[in-house]
C-alpha cells in the first residue's frame, strides 16, 4: 500500500519541511472562511440565495476536507513506518481474548492494511499462534476503520462524529472478535490452513530508517491516497453542495428519519453488506443521505456495513474459511453494526 | 539471469509492482525472468504476510507495498 522511501529521495532537511508545510497547513486552514466569503463576494452573490449558499458551501467545504485529509494521511504514512504487518503479529502472538482483542482492533487501525492482503496476513496471524478470535478482530477493525474514513467524517460533519465512528468501530471489532473467539471455531477453517504449521517468517533485509525516510514515507503516502481521492471528495462535496442549497430537508427523512419505521436500520445494514466501496466512495452518499434528513445511526451503520462486509472480501475469505465461519463472522459484525445504529439513534 | 517471483493475489499494487520491477530492470539492461504467484498456499510458502512481495532467486527481498524505485534499482546493481 504505502511505498517505501528509500534515501535516494530523502530530503536534506525533513524537520525543516515539516515545519514549512506546517505553517502553510495552519495559514491555510485558519483562511478557509475569508476565502469562501471572499469568492461570494467577489461573484456578487449573498448566502441567503440558493446560489450563494451552495456556492459558499463548495468553496468552503472542498479545501477544508483535502487539507484535513492531507494532514491526516501524511501523519498515517509516517504511523505506517513503525507498525508493519510483522511487528503487529509479534505483538498479538499468544494474547488471550479480552485484552489481545483490544490491542488487535487497536493496531489494525495503524497497521498499513490492504485488503488484497487480508488473507496472507489472516492466515500469517494464525500461524503465528494469534488466536482466531483475536485476529478477527483485526480483520474487522483494518479496513473499517481508516485514516480516510476519519478526515472525511471529521471534514464534513466535525470531530464528534468522527471520534462515535473510531470508538464504536471498536467496539464492533472488539466484541465480534471476543464472540468468534468463544465460538470456538477453529474447526471451521479449512483444512490447509491448519495444517500450516507456523510458517516461519520471512527475513529480508528491512531497511532501517530514519526520520526523513519515515517523513517521505508521510509525503508519499499523502501522493497516493489524496492523489487517488481527491475526485471522489470533490463529488461528494458537489452533491453536498447541491443539497445544501436546493434540496427540502424532509425528502428522506420519513424513511431514514428519527421517526422511520423500525425496518429502517435492519434494511440499510443488509442493503450494505453486496456493497462494496472505499471510504471516499461512499462518503458522498452518506452526506446525501444525511442532507436529506436521515438519521446519523442509520446512516453510519450503512457505512460501516459497506466499508467492513462486502460479498468480494468474503469470497476470498471462502478460500481459507468453511462456510460455518463465514456465516458467524458476516452474522456477528452486522449485528454489531445493527446495534451501533440503535444505541445512535437512540441517543442522538 | 535473475528470476523474479511477485507474490500477490492480483490486485493494484501487485500489478504497479511487477510493472516497476519489469521497468527497471529493461532499463539497467539486466535480462530476467518474471512470474506471478497468486496462489495463497504458494505465497504463504515464502513466509510472506502483507502483499506485495518480490522474491528475487528464491530469497524474499521485499514485502508489503509497492517498493520504491530506488530500492528496485539497487537489486539490479
Amino acid at each position: 500500500m504505502s511505498e517505501l522511501a528509500d534515501d535516494s529521495t530523502a530530503r536534506r532537511a525533513p524537520w525543516g519541511w515539516v515545519g514549512l508545510g506546517l505553517a502553510v497547513w495552519v495559514a491555510a486552514y485558519a483562511s478557509l472562511l475569508p476565502f469562501a466569503d471572499g469568492v461570494i463576494a467577489l461573484l456578487g452573490l449573498s448566502r441567503q440565495t440558493h446560489l450563494g449558499e451552495a456556492i459558499h458551501f463548495f468553496v468552503y467545504d472542498t479545501p477544508k476536507v483535502l487539507l484535513l485529509l492531507t494532514g491526516v494521511v501524511f501523519v498515517m504514512g509516517v504511523i505506517h513506518t513503525f507498525v508493519t504487518p510483522e511487528r503487529t503479529r509479534s505483538l498479538l502472538a499468544g494474547r488471550r481474548l479480552g485484552l489481545g482483542n483490544v490491542m488487535a482492533a487497536s493496531l489494525g487501525v495503524v497497521t498499513p492494511f490492504c485488503s488484497c492482503s487480508a488473507v496472507p496476513l489472516f492466515i500469517g496471524f494464525l500461524s503465528a499462534g494469534v488466536p482466531l478470535g483475536v485476529t478477527f478482530s483485526f480483520l474487522i477493525a483494518a479496513p473499517m476503520i481508516n485514516e480516510i474514513a476519519l478526515a472525511l467524517l471529521f471534514g464534513l460533519f466535525g470531530w464528534q462524529v468522527a471520534a462515535l465512528y473510531l470508538g464504536l468501530g471498536l467496539a464492533v471489532a472488539i466484541v465480534a472478535g471476543l464472540i468468534i473467539g468463544r465460538l470456538g471455531m477453529e474447526h471451521h477453517l479449512e483444512d490447509w490452513v491448519r495444517q500450516m504449521q507456523s510458517s516461519q517468517s520471512a527475513h529480508y533485509e528491512a531497511a532501517r530508517l530514519g526520520w526523513a525516510e519515515r517523513i517521505d514515507a508521510g509525503v508519499a503516502h499523502v501522493k497516493e491516497i489524496v492523489g487517488r481521492v481527491w475526485r471522489w471528495v470533490l463529488l461528494g462535496i458537489a452533491v453536498g453542495a447541491l443539497i445544501h442549497g436546493y434540496v427540502p430537508q424532509d425528502l428522506l427523512a420519513a424513511i431514514m428519519g428519527k421517526d422511520a419505521p423500525w425496518w429502517s436500520l435492519p434494511a440499510a445494514v443488509i442493503l450494505g453488506v453486496p456493497m462494496y466501496s472505499n471510504a471516499a466512495g461512499i462518503i458522498p452518499v452518506v452526506e446525501a443521505l444525511l442532507g436529506k434528513g436521515a438519521a446519523l445511526g442509520t446512516v453510519l451503520a450503512f457505512m460501516m456495513s459497506v466499508i467492513a462486509l462486502s460479498l468480494p472480501e468474503m469470497i476470498i475469505l471462502r478460500k481459507v474459511l468453511k462456510l460455518p465461519l463465514i456465516a458467524a463472522f458476516a452474522g456477528i459484525v452486522a449485528t454489531g453494526i445493527l446495534g451501533v445504529g440503535i444505541v445512535f439513534n437512540a441517543v442522538l | 539471469m535473475k528470476h523474479i517471483k511477485i507474490l500477490g493475489t492480483g490486485c493494484a499494487n501487485c500489478q504497479n509492482t511487477c510493472q516497476l520491477v519489469a521497468e527497471v530492470a529493461q532499463a539497467k539492461g539486466v535480462e530476467i525472468e518474471l512470474e506471478k504467484v497468486e496462489d495463497l498456499q504458494q505465497i504463504m510458502g515464502y513466509g510472506v504476510m502483507s502483499t506485495p512481495g518480490v522474491v528475487i532467486d528464491g530469497k524474499v527481498v521485499h514485502a508489503g507495498g509497492v517498493p520504491a524505485r530506488g530500492k528496485v534499482e539497487g537489486w539490479f546493481a
